[in-house]
């Protein structure tokens, strides 16, 4: 028989491997990129072990390859992981009567694949006891963190192996796109993307990077607003 | 262009701190309280509003070609769109979008 906390970790586990498929390439695809943007394997590993945030990484990235100054990265770059204040806020009610060093270990390892999944469990199992759910968070961890360093690795030596003219300027685009598209679910979330692109392509005569600060301020703004506006409309028509 | 090993040093290890302080923030810190609806609205739409803009000129204007539009990166830009939107998956988009790039650009 398997203790109860064994079984969570492994039900964890479970829940979050088959985000393995998404990790795995999009590891690869950032150790390739950096490399050829002239990062060697030290720093491509330590920008991977230190984020830990995909978009974000391919984000810093692609403004400190345009010169943009430091501030204006940071910013950008933070503002894509806005969304990890959300997921804190939604993991704070399961787990964080946890000890303070637990809740910083499971901070630094909640991305988008163990939040996800754990989002799930609690919420179709919230009478789980503490004990469980901090198995099961870090059950989700085991495939994907791993994976995400040493694909980072092999992306990475991947890269000094091909040759810089082979197109990899378009990755970037290609799989920021791949990322926002299955989004595009909402009305607002397609008014946001389009003003979004709108604003800076407008603005794309300001210095380095700051277009796209205050394109991206306008449009959280505009599909925020959309948002309210629909609402409205549906409440209406009740 | 490469990247500058003192904007690389002086950049990684603060956006390190901050996006772990983002994760930390309500877990570690401020616990078992909700955001006020107005920030959760807009938190929604972070990802969709920027991703968009920051490759925007990149699609249009490729630092590659010298700023011109290039009907291959165009192509394989708007084939990555379409398969992302209908087909959901991210995969299956960066694959198709790769490969139509190279395509076209074996093509012209």
């Amino acid at each position: 028989m398997m203790t109860p906390r064994r079984s969570a970790l492994l039900r964890g586990c479970l829940a979050s491997a088959p985000f393995v498929i998404v990790v795995v390439p999009f590891a690869v695809l950032f150790g390739v990129v950096a490399t050829e943007a002239g990062l060697d394997l030290l720093q491509v590993l330590l920008f991977s072990v230190s984020v830990f945030a995909g978009a974000s990484q391919f984000a810093a990235l692609q403004l400190m390859q345009d010169q943009a100054p430091v501030v204006i990265i940071l910013a950008t770059s933070l503002a894509v992981n806005l969304r990890m204040l959300m997921y804190s806020v939604a993991m704070a009610p399961h787990l964080g009567q946890a000890p303070l060093g637990t809740r910083a270990l499971m901070a630094y390892f909640l991305v988008d694949q163990s939040f996800a999944a754990s989002q799930v469990e609690f919420e179709a199992r919230p009478e789980l006891p503490l004990a469980e759910k901090v198995a099961f968070f870090f059950g989700t961890v085991i495939p994907i963190a791993p994976l995400w360093f040493v694909s980072t690795m092999v992306g990475a030596m991947l890269g000094q192996a091909i040759p810089p003219d082979y197109a990899i300027d378009f990755a970037v685009p290609i799989t920021f796109l791949a990322i926002t598209a299955p989004m595009l679910r909402s009305i607002p979330h397609i008014v946001a993307a389009g003003v979004s692109i709108v604003v800076t392509l407008l603005l794309a005569g300001l210095p380095y990077g700051t277009g796209l600060l205050v394109a991206a301020v306008v449009a959280m703004g505009s599909g925020a607003m959309a948002e309210v506006l629909l609402e409205r409309r549906r409440n209406h028509g009740r | 262009m490469a990247v500058d090993p003192i904007v690389y040093w002086v950049t990684v290890p603060i956006l390190g701190l901050g996006t772990f302080l983002l994760r930390f923030s309500f877990l570690g810190l401020l616990g078992n309280r909700p955001l006020p609806a107005a920030m959760r609205r807009a938190l929604r739409y972070t990802a969709v509003g920027i991703l968009p803009g920051l490759i925007a000129p990149a699609v249009l204007w490729p630092p590659a070609t010298g700023g011109e539009t290039d009907p291959a990166r165009l192509a394989a830009a708007c084939v990555t769109l379409l398969v992302g939107v209908f087909a959901r998956s991210v995969i299956g988009a960066i694959l198709a979008g790769g490969v139509t790039l190279y395509i076209c650009l074996w093509l012209f």
